[in-house]
């Protein structure tokens, strides 16, 4: 009683949600309506103890599609004039496609109800029966080619979809962090040594460029020629940023 | 707890009530239990905040409500209760009042299924670990509908912001999953804690999936919006990001969800990593036949208060990611990381290798 009670709620819940799909004027309004949909075909799938298929819609279509999709449709500028420009002239194909449409959805519905004779309601499972584990025990040994053939199929179309917009321009400046954190210490900083400056010598003010190899030499030169070092401003700033080149 | 629970149903059956009521009536009790102390937690998860990094920053914190400010989160709680919740003109208000209860709803709806001790769950499902992923992604609802209904630039950067950082998060915490469903040979959370219990502590999973214990938790950071990863809130550039237009309770229960998600992000990584109630001292010789190698709720809770903690003290620590290489992170590094890993922990299933072959 109880089941029957929450099937036709959720059932009322998804048609009018699906039918607030197609006439929402927002088209945010009808992603939303979409999300609602799914979320009540989760819920008749749970009362027919089918838990994996439920949770998985919900993750899947509920949790990642539909967020994609709000997403495109919330930074759409979409004029609604504009769209029901066309309309009375596309009247006639459309009417003439749904009414195919309903046709056939008809016709499978008649047709097929005759060889179930009256849907019973399904017995309810066993305590201790878990979708999960009867979907992954057929899954992996039955049907495993299929399976495996259709994990091929979706890694095919990830790879396309991200060859199809991967574009790579020209003299486009991006960081690269592998580079930045590959720096040393040595290609950004030279420590060179400064001598204090002392009264006695006689050429105290005397001031050499300071070079790569005189840093290795300033111990030795320190007594040679008493002469306090500089670092020229271009040896610091000569290299180019390894970080920021590409 | 549970002798509790057979009180009131021994109770409820003994007035010949019909089953389902009795079940409905022992599911909401359940419920509360877990409820009432977890919004308890929340606000004090408030307090905690504060008081933890005013004593890194070398303050006080709050001290002014009650003893040291321990009744602070209720003077919060009161003046967001008594403010006016103001909705902006030109917004969409029912998607606006919406928002933050949705994104409430998910951060409460996953409790339902984390396994307290070792009889009390509310819902002891099968495809435990796989309601949590959805639940979970659900989440993002709530941030992005406050972002588009409040009709305003600031909150629609940060909801985008937002949306694309949990979207990219998810991928790497859902394969962190596949990982400990492989180990735990189970989607049952219960079973995935019993799957860790043994020997000593070397049984948790958190060794041989020591890197997707790291992606876990770091995306459990970054998928609650907390610092390092706070740029959806980014109160420098966007001003407070996806909740800017909301005042009052409206933004009340946006603080809300965001401590509960982070509760429960503490709490799954306890259960999933650190074997949930399982005591530490469980195979040390010295305290066998004690107390202490007793499974027990408190164990769970101390490893929560540790996550906890670790994410205030991030918070404290760390300066905020830029944007770009929050993204970098997440699709980069750590898809990779948990992929390769997954590779690597199926060769040692097959092999026998590693604690779950014994």
């Amino acid at each position: 009683m109880i089941t029957s009670l929450l099937f036709y709620a959720f059932s009322l819940i998804l048609v009018l949600s699906a039918l607030g799909v197609i006439t929402s004027r927002n088209p945010v309004h009808s992603a939303l309506f979409l999300v609602l949909a799914f979320v009540q075909s989760a819920m008749l799938w749970l009362l027919l103890e089918a838990e994996f298929l439920a949770v998985v819609l919900v993750l899947v279509y509920v949790g990642a599609v539909m967020v994609l999709f709000l997403f495109v449709v919330m930074m759409l500028d979409i004029n609604v004039e504009e769209l029901r420009t066309g309309f009375t002239r596309y009247v006639p194909i459309g009417a003439a496609v749904a009414f195919v449409v309903v046709l056939e959805i008809g016709h499978v519905i008649w047709f097929r109800s005759q060889d179930v004779l009256a849907v019973a309601t399904p017995e309810p499972y066993p305590a201790g029966y878990s979708n999960t584990q009867a979907l992954g025990s057929v899954l992996y040994t039955e049907h495993v080619y299929a399976f495996e053939l259709a994990a091929m199929i979706l890694l095919l179309a990830i790879v396309a979809a991200i060859t199809l917009t991967m574009r790579r321009r020209p003299g486009l400046k991006v960081q690269n962090i592998a580079r930045q954190v590959a720096v040393r210490r040595e290609d950004r900083v030279r420590l060179v040594k400064v001598d204090p400056v002392t009264d006695s010598g006689t050429s105290s003010n005397q001031s050499r460029i300071a070079s790569n190899e005189s840093r290795a030499e300033s111990v030795d030169s320190q007594t040679a020629s008493n002469a306090s070092v500089s670092v020229s401003k271009e040896s610091v700033t000569d290299s180019k940023d390894p970080g920021t080149g590409d | 707890m549970t002798e509790l629970l057979a009180l009131i149903e021994s109770l409820l059956t003994f007035f010949g009530l019909p089953d389902w009521m009795v079940f409905v009536a022992l599911t909401s009790t359940k419920i509360a239990i877990v409820l009432l102390p977890l919004i308890l937690a929340v606000a004090y998860s408030t307090y905690a905040e504060r008081k933890i990094i005013g004593f890194i920053q070398n303050r006080i914190g709050p001290h002014r409500v009650g003893w040291r400010g321990v009744l602070q989160p209720f003077a919060d709680v009161i003046k967001m209760l008594l403010k006016e919740v103001v909705v902006p003109a030109n917004a969409n208000w029912l998607l606006f009042l919406l928002a933050p209860v949705l994104s409430l709803l998910t951060a409460f709806a996953a409790w339902a299924v984390i396994p307290f001790d070792p009889s009390f769950v509310i819902a002891d499902i099968d495809a435990g670990l796989l309601y949590v992923l959805a639940v979970t992604s659900l989440g993002v609802y709530g941030v992005i509908l406050a972002g588009w209904a409040s009709n305003s630039k600031y909150a629609f950067l940060g909801a985008m912001r937002s949306a694309a950082q949990i979207v990219a998060y998810e991928i790497a915490m859902g394969f962190a999953l596949v990982g400990v469903l492989m180990a735990g040979g189970s989607l049952n959370m219960g079973q995935i804690v019993e799957a860790q219990a043994g020997t000593s502590i070397s049984r948790w999973f958190v060794w041989p999936l020591l890197p997707l214990f790291v992606v876990y938790f770091i995306s459990g950071v970054a998928e609650t919006n907390r610092a390092p990863f706070d740029v959806a809130e980014g109160e420098s550039e966007i001003v407070a990001g996806f909740h800017v237009e909301y005042g009052g309770i409206a933004f009340g229960l946006f603080f809300l969800a965001e401590y509960a998600n982070m509760i429960l992000i503490t709490a799954l990584t306890s259960v999933l990593f650190m074997g949930g109630w399982l005591s530490p001292f469980a195979g040390v010789p010295g305290f066998a036949g004690t107390f202490l190698a007793e499974p027990h709720f408190a164990w769970l809770a101390m490893k929560m208060a540790f996550f906890g903690f670790c994410f205030l003290w991030f918070r404290a620590t760390f300066p905020r990611y830029r944007y770009d290489q929050i993204m970098r992170l997440g699709w980069k590094v750590f898809i990779p990381v948990t992929i390769v890993w997954i590779a690597v922990e199926g060769v040692m299933v097959v092999a026998q290798v590693g604690p779950w072959s014994a």
